[in-house]
């Protein structure tokens, strides 16, 4: 109980004296935090990252190999965007990284990027992969894909997303709660090539065609099905990638093995994509450091990792595709524009809340 | 409640005699809500009306799931609590002194954590259903009808078997500082052990109950974790759709501004109900307690309810997850378990003892002081605690940077030179952001405890000359020590497990037990970061085990005088 009645004796302490005295201890306690902060070494670059840390702490940590560049991170899901805002021009922030692409325009509708014109950058990254502006760019792909029971659903019975609402699958399908934002882009993506109407009446063919309620991440959904539950997923081709070749976890092999994937609308405007994108902040203190560091993020080495590691696709052209991704075949990717995708989002929202897609 | 709802201040005391305490409580009251009013702010600024769609679309649903689970949850924590507390306190029977704190360990497992472990020990392809499949031959999912955890029903058991020690730590305080003579007249008077406990115990801890249920409720409306893994859509979950799916940050606080008018609502409306009532105890005599011996049957059945919550609570999901650790215990370390470890010790004890301070501070400036703007400043600072966590984070971080760039732009007028930031991305932030989140947890038992001192003692103590530091030091502290040790474990495990603040005002490259743990759990991998999620239990356990013991001995043990 020392410390307790030590909290006690300051008490006393800090009352007698004067209550105002709270401030300049407050203030040595940040100096206490500050010096950490500067301890750090001079050639550095900062991030602020939507992705989850453990995900790109090995790219990060070959850039610093590389270029003798030291890495700081703060990882967050939700409010990078207002705490961006809110510290302005003395943000120690360099550079924001983001999961998926609707986080990335936010950021720079909230006018917290800078344009950045690197050639290396524009070599890298297809046109349609980044800003006219060039205050954002997107990094890898991913999918967004449809995978069936290769004992229960016959090879060739689904070809596209709107052939999920044939009333012949009710009760047949499993797929994650409509708000988070894989499905929202979807959505999305049915908007833009349907219409808002038609897209909805999508949405409430899907809803029909339920399993059983909205649960769990992508991987759940693959699990579903293994277990019997239902005979087709919706999911992310990197879910199915971590799956198929997880050595840790040898039982999501089997998840994994049961199921035929599909790249949907093939014959038509391709399979959605979303993308995962980085830009550097408009008051970046480390500017050169952070377009080194989006370079080595959008180059050859740092790409073929994101397809090694985590089963993203490249954007950069011609690199190499892991053996394991490259097992999935070539595909044919919705050529809507991110923008669109984003600016269609809140749209999307309003139809999943109408069509109840929990 | 504050102390100044049911204490009628002496005339003595009713004029502001030590200015300062007036002026720090209500300046400090406004530092710690200053997060709320900027969120109300954002909730002011022009933005697409959102209520249209919601009222047509989702709300009905998000304000009824959340109102089930309320309470669900409030029944559930009452249950467990309160029965369990008054059988620690008043029963004698075997594994009492066991249970009086290990009851108190399921408080310190987030409760995401235990939906996981849950999870993945009751679906389908866990090791029960497919034992059950074993025994009777089974087939598929369509052959047996087994309950499913994912739903509203095991969101409110998994949130109770977490959230009821709150309600047992609190009343369990209550019951500690009844004094015997009331209990003894009771008995006295022809009441058996139910009629003390329903007609006496229980009204006089009343307060105590009250708060421990309301802190429990307000974790519950703040709940993420839990609700978005089993797709329950709540009112917080409706929140984090308009701010990210709709990118409406304004309808978010929008939201979270009605949000927080239900709390205070609901809050009021209890107070109300006990205006009328006065619960100072008479004396502070701490003559033991009488205790009613259980043998056979009764203490059985003893054991069997203080042994549910445990075992559900605590023994089963830390079974599951240290399975996983071991089987993946080098994530962790290879993680720097000793820094994470550290972090969060070091985090949680800051806050802890800075949440206590203030609190002690803010109740004892409301008491002393008769102006109803003090006491509404003290109560006003702990309003923190009715927004949800990721939304009040982006409050904190409005005001710290508004200071910054105030001092910024100052120094840069007079200096030429920008301070740059002083608080923002600093344990000083989080701290401050700790505080403002969990005030109402200390507050609350501290408000709790002195509202049991009655003021003829204070009177006393200033007519023999004391002052109002000397009063506070030498009369309240050590009458509400046992309030005062409480506050210092919720705020500890509270922000043991803080998530959604700690991940957005951290510092570069700064990890706690739970933003580690987050980083897999966030992503349905809880295997892989079991261990850490285990040290946060077991962090807990050391500070659990300590104050419950000096919460026993604040009274002596029946028997020995």
């Amino acid at each position: 109980m020392d410390v307790v009645d030590q909290a006690f004796k300051e008490f006393t302490v800090f009352s007698i004296s004067n209550s105002t005295k709270i401030l300049p201890a407050f203030a040595i306690l940040c100096a206490v935090g500050l010096p950490a902060m500067d301890a750090v070494a001079a050639s550095e670059v900062n991030i602020y990252s939507y992705r989850q840390e453990f995900l790109i702490r090995p790219f990060l940590d070959r850039f610093t190999k590389d270029t003798g560049i030291a890495v700081n991170v703060v990882y967050a899901k939700k409010g990078i965007l207002q705490r961006l805002k809110q510290e302005g021009a003395n943000t120690p922030a360099d550079v924001v990284l983001t999961a998926g692409f609707s986080r990335l325009k936010a950021l720079q509708e909230a006018g917290l990027l800078q344009a950045v014109d690197s050639t290396a950058l524009k070599a890298n990254i297809p046109a349609k992969y980044r800003d006219p502006k060039d205050e954002w760019f997107g990094l890898t792909l991913r999918g967004r894909i449809i995978a069936y029971s290769k004992a229960r659903v016959p090879a060739g019975a689904i070809q596209t997303y709107e052939d999920l609402v044939d009333p012949k699958w009710k009760g047949k399908i499993c797929v994650r709660t409509g708000s988070h934002y894989y499905n929202r882009a979807l959505v999305a993506s049915m908007v833009a090539a349907h219409g808002e109407a038609k897209a909805e009446e999508w949405v409430r063919g899907l809803v029909k065609n339920f399993a059983r309620k909205p649960q769990g991440n992508d991987r759940a959904q693959a699990k579903a099905v293994y277990e019997g539950v239902c005979d087709i997923a919706v999911m992310n081709t990197y879910y199915f990638g971590k799956m198929k070749f997880n050595k840790k976890n040898p039982e999501q092999r089997d998840w994994a093995a049961g199921l035929q994937i599909l790249f949907p609308n093939q014959g038509d405007r391709g399979a959605h994509v979303n993308v995962s994108g980085a830009g550097v902040v408009k008051h970046a203190k480390n500017r050169a450091n952070a377009v080194r560091l989006l370079a080595f993020l959008s180059d050859g080495f740092a790409q073929k990792m994101y397809a090694a590691n985590n089963y993203e696709y490249p954007v950069k052209a011609g690199v190499g595709w892991s053996p394991e991704v490259k097992s999935w075949g070539d595909f044919k990717a919705d050529d809507l524009a991110l923008v669109e995708l984003f600016r269609l989002g809140p749209t999307a929202q309003r139809v999943i809340d109408r069509a109840d897609w929990r | 409640m504050s102390a100044g709802d049911i204490v009628s201040v002496p005339g003595a005391l009713r004029r502001i005699r030590f200015e300062p305490w007036s002026i720090g409580t209500v300046l400090l009251g406004c530092v710690l809500v200053s997060p709320v009013v900027a969120i109300i702010g954002l909730a002011f600024l022009p933005t697409e009306n959102i209520w249209p769609h919601l009222f047509s679309t989702v709300l009905g649903r998000y304000v009824s799931n959340t109102l089930l689970l309320m309470l669900g949850v409030g029944v559930g924590v009452i249950f467990g609590g309160v029965c369990t507390a008054w059988i620690t306190t008043m029963c004698r029977f075997p594994g009492r002194r066991f249970f009086e704190w290990a009851l108190l360990v399921p408080m310190a497992m987030p409760a995401y954590v235990i939906a996981y472990a849950y999870t993945d020990l009751l679906e389908y392809a866990g090791p029960i259903q497919k034992t059950l499949r074993g025994i009777f031959g089974w087939q598929s999912a369509q052959d047996y009808w087994f309950p499913d955890i994912r739903t509203i029903g095991g969101a409110i058991v998994m949130m109770s078997l977490v959230l009821y020690p709150y309600v047992y730590l609190l009343s369990r305080a209550g019951f500690l500082s009844q004094s015997a003579s009331v209990l003894e007249a009771s008995r006295l008077l022809g009441h058996g052990p139910w009629q003390t406990f329903r007609k006496v115990a229980l009204p006089l801890a009343r307060p105590a109950i009250a708060v421990g249920v309301a802190l429990a409720l307000m974790e519950t409306l703040n709940d993420f974790g839990t609700t978005d893994y089993f797709a329950v859509q709540t009112f917080t979950v409706g929140i984090y759709n308009t701010w990210l799916g709709m990118n409406s940050l304004p309808g978010a606080a929008q939201l979270s501004t009605v949000l927080l008018i239900f709390v205070l609502v609901l809050v009021g409306i209890e107070r109300a109900g006990r205006r009328r009532q006065r619960y100072h105890e008479t004396t502070g005599r701490h003559a033991a307690l009488p205790g009613y011996r259980l043998t056979g049957v009764r203490a059985a059945a003893a054991i069997v309810i203080c042994g549910i919550p445990l075992v559900f609570g605590f023994i089963v999901p830390a079974w599951v997850l240290g399975g996983y650790a071991v089987a993946n215990y080098e994530t962790t370390l290879n993680g720097n378990f000793v820094a994470l470890v550290g972090n969060s010790v070091l985090l949680s004890l800051g806050a802890a003892c800075l949440a206590l301070l203030i609190a002690l501070f803010l109740n004892y400036g409301a008491r002393l002081s008769g102006s109803t703007t003090v006491k509404t400043a003290s109560r006003f600072a702990s309003i923190g605690y009715a927004m949800p966590g990721a939304v009040l984070a982006v409050g904190v971080v409005m005001p710290v940077a508004w200071f910054d760039t105030g001092i910024s732009a100052a120094t840069s007028a007079v200096f030429g030179v920008s301070s740059g930031l002083i608080f923002s991305g600093t344990i000083a932030a989080l701290l401050f952001a700790y505080v403002v989140r969990f005030m109402a947890v200390s507050h609350g038992a501290i408000e709790a405890g002195l509202s049991r001192i009655t003021p003829s003692m204070e009177d006393a103590a200033r007519n023999l000359g004391a002052t109002a530091i000397a009063a506070l030091r030498r009369v309240h502290i050590p009458m509400i020590r046992s309030s005062a040790l409480t506050a210092v474990l919720l705020v500890f495990v509270e922000t043991m497990k803080e998530l959604p603040m700690t991940l957005l005002l951290r510092p570069f490259n700064f990890n706690t037990l739970a933003t580690f743990a987050y980083q897999y759990a966030g992503d349905e991998q809880i295997e892989e970061a079991a261990l850490a999620a285990l040290a946060i239990v077991f962090t807990g356990l050391g500070p659990v085990l300590l104050l419950s013991l000096a919460i026993r001995r604040s009274r002596p043990e029946p028997g020995k005088k």
